[in-house]
């Protein structure tokens, strides 16, 4: 464990062969402190790490790095995102040395949705660099101890390094070089898109295992149970790059109107039973979308807790 | 070329409601290949003002002039004895003209005709579309000639981002995912190792974050 380069937990339990559980949290809409709490809770104890989300859809919410700060008051370890669409290279590094200093251990690296499917169309498109760039500027500053510019760091910052990849977005041939790419740049951990389609993943997953990239970068699973055939139908034709296969939409439809999110639940358990045996898959990312409070039970009944406690 | 749109109709009768007389002057440049500016729109517009200002009673006169470019000084100076004679002057070059007209006769109103939007080509007759971002430093050669930059709704340089779909950009399905076609073209010629290095970050101080631009070619000051 001497050779740990951000000593976070989530790298910690990756590191000793477990397998990994981490969450999701969205921040409020508002300065709604109480209810982040709240949500955080549900959490505690229950998962490695919570990803906090960075405006999501580019609609505002309390800041990452504030709401991270807080998870890390709370006692529970945030996996601070970072969108490149609002920030350029200087607010970036300033922002990565701010959540560092505050115990933000884990870091992920995102191109971010664009503006126009925000509540602020109208804003100003950075993207100075790309979430590529950003793995790199990351990496930099804790591997080297430089900024972008090549200037030296009084005390870098230690972070364990996050990327996410979307087996399900075309053009599918090169998702997996793009994959590699990321690991190239210096991801430590990937995080996936929700995967609905097991076997588009499972070929996904044999490609990534073929060209060696399971070996050097933990691949975490990413699941979110469906509540609704609503939600079914609304992720299969209206979130881009997300492949939701017509034979879920029917299993969900065929069940009784009141127990559609059970159902949704049993096809993520049933996800997570596989992805547990599946060569190549180091853990499971759950984002259950303001559904905090039933990740516990989902964390019970798929078998994953206790969560390990590693000194 | 630089692609523009006329404004509308409304905006510019509102700029020059206080007038009584007004000339409207074009360019037979880019604002003409993209018919938005040249003559024919110059007719087009001064009678469409004339005939909005006399259903109000309130008649206006607009006369009509054309220049070889507004963007070269000595053009400029052509409508030198005839431009102080109006009460105000629309231009319908791009965003350069009606400044090159301001520089050179202070004391004289202008108003844009039209919104300068970007640098770009006609795809079919009517549709032009922008390929260029003008960013000072072009780098098209590694991506077989497509422009990530102008192109990539996020200027992604290791794309294509998770939002791509079915060859269309996440923010509009009429929005072609640029790097689709540059992945696609990639593959076809066997060359998709091209793109399995990381593109480092691109400087921008070449491009408009740099500050305003100059463009200098010491022959020609020196020979001018």
């Amino acid at each position: 464990m001497d050779d740990l380069k951000s000593g976070s937990n989530l790298e910690k339990v990756l590191k000793a062969g477990h397998f990994a559980f981490t969450g999701e949290c969205g921040p409020p809409k508002g300065a709604n402190v109480e209810h982040l709490r709240e949500k955080f809770r549900h959490l505690k104890g229950v998962v490695d790490a919570v990803n906090v989300t960075d405006n999501q859809t580019a609609v505002v919410h309390l800041s990452s790095w504030a709401a991270s700060a807080i998870m890390v008051q709370e006692g529970v370890e945030p996996n601070f995102q970072m969108v490149c669409r609002d920030r350029n290279r200087l607010a970036m590094q300033s922002d990565i040395l701010g959540v560092y200093t505050m115990g933000v251990r884990n870091m992920l690296c995102l191109s971010g949705d664009h503006q126009k499917f925000g509540n602020h169309p109208q804003a100003k498109n950075v993207y100075d660099i790309d979430s590529m760039q950003l793995i790199s500027l990351v990496k930099k500053m804790r591997d080297e101890g430089k900024f972008f510019n090549d200037d030296p760091i009084d005390v870098p910052p230690r972070l364990f390094i996050g990327a996410a990849s979307n087996p399900f977005a075309e053009p599918y041939e090169f998702r997996v070089y793009r994959l590699a790419k990321k690991i190239a740049a210096g991801a430590d951990f990937v995080q996936t898109q929700c995967i609905y389609n097991m076997e588009r993943f499972r070929e996904f997953i044999r490609q990534a295992n073929d060209m060696g990239l399971t070996e050097k970068c933990y691949i975490l699973a990413g699941v979110t149970p469906m509540k609704s055939v609503g939600m079914a139908n609304y992720m299969a034709k209206q979130v881009p790059g997300m492949d939701v296969p017509e034979s879920l939409i029917k299993r969900l439809k065929g069940v009784e109107k009141n127990k559609v999110a059970e159902e949704g639940i049993r096809f993520c358990l049933e996800q997570i039973e596989e992805f547990k045996t599946m060569k190549g898959v180091a853990g499971v990312h759950l984002m259950a979308i303001e559904w905090e409070h039933r990740v516990p039970e989902i964390a019970e009944r798929a078998g994953l807790l206790p969560r390990p406690v590693i000194e | 070329m630089i692609v523009a749109d006329r404004k509308s109709i409304h905006e510019i009768l509102d700029m020059v409601k206080d007038c009584s007389n007004i000339l409207v002057v074009g360019c037979k440049g880019c604002v003409t290949v993209c018919n938005v500016g040249g003559l024919k729109e110059v007719q087009i517009l001064a009678a469409t003002l004339k005939i909005a200002r006399k259903k109000e009673g309130r008649p206006l006169q607009v006369d009509e002039a054309l220049l070889e470019r507004q963007c070269d000084p000595e053009y400029i100076a052509m409508i030198q004895d005839r431009v102080n004679d109006y009460e105000a002057v629309i231009s319908m070059a791009c965003g350069v003209g009606p400044q090159f007209l301001s520089e050179a006769y202070p004391n004289q109103r202008f108003y844009p005709a039209v919104n300068t939007t970007f640098f770009g080509g006609a795809v079919a007759h009517g549709i032009w579309e922008e390929r260029c971002a003008g960013c000072g430093t072009c780098i098209i050669h590694h991506f077989d000639g497509l422009c990530p930059i102008a192109r990539c709704s996020k200027s992604l340089m290791n794309g294509p981002c998770g939002g791509s779909d079915h060859g269309k950009c996440e923010i509009a399905k009429t929005v072609d995912c640029i790097w689709d076609k540059i992945v696609r073209k990639k593959m076809e010629q066997g060359r998709l190792n091209d793109l399995l290095q990381v593109f480092p970050a691109k400087n921008w101080q070449t491009a408009r974050d740099g500050g305003p631009r100059r463009s200098r070619r010491e022959e020609l000051i020196q020979n001018g």
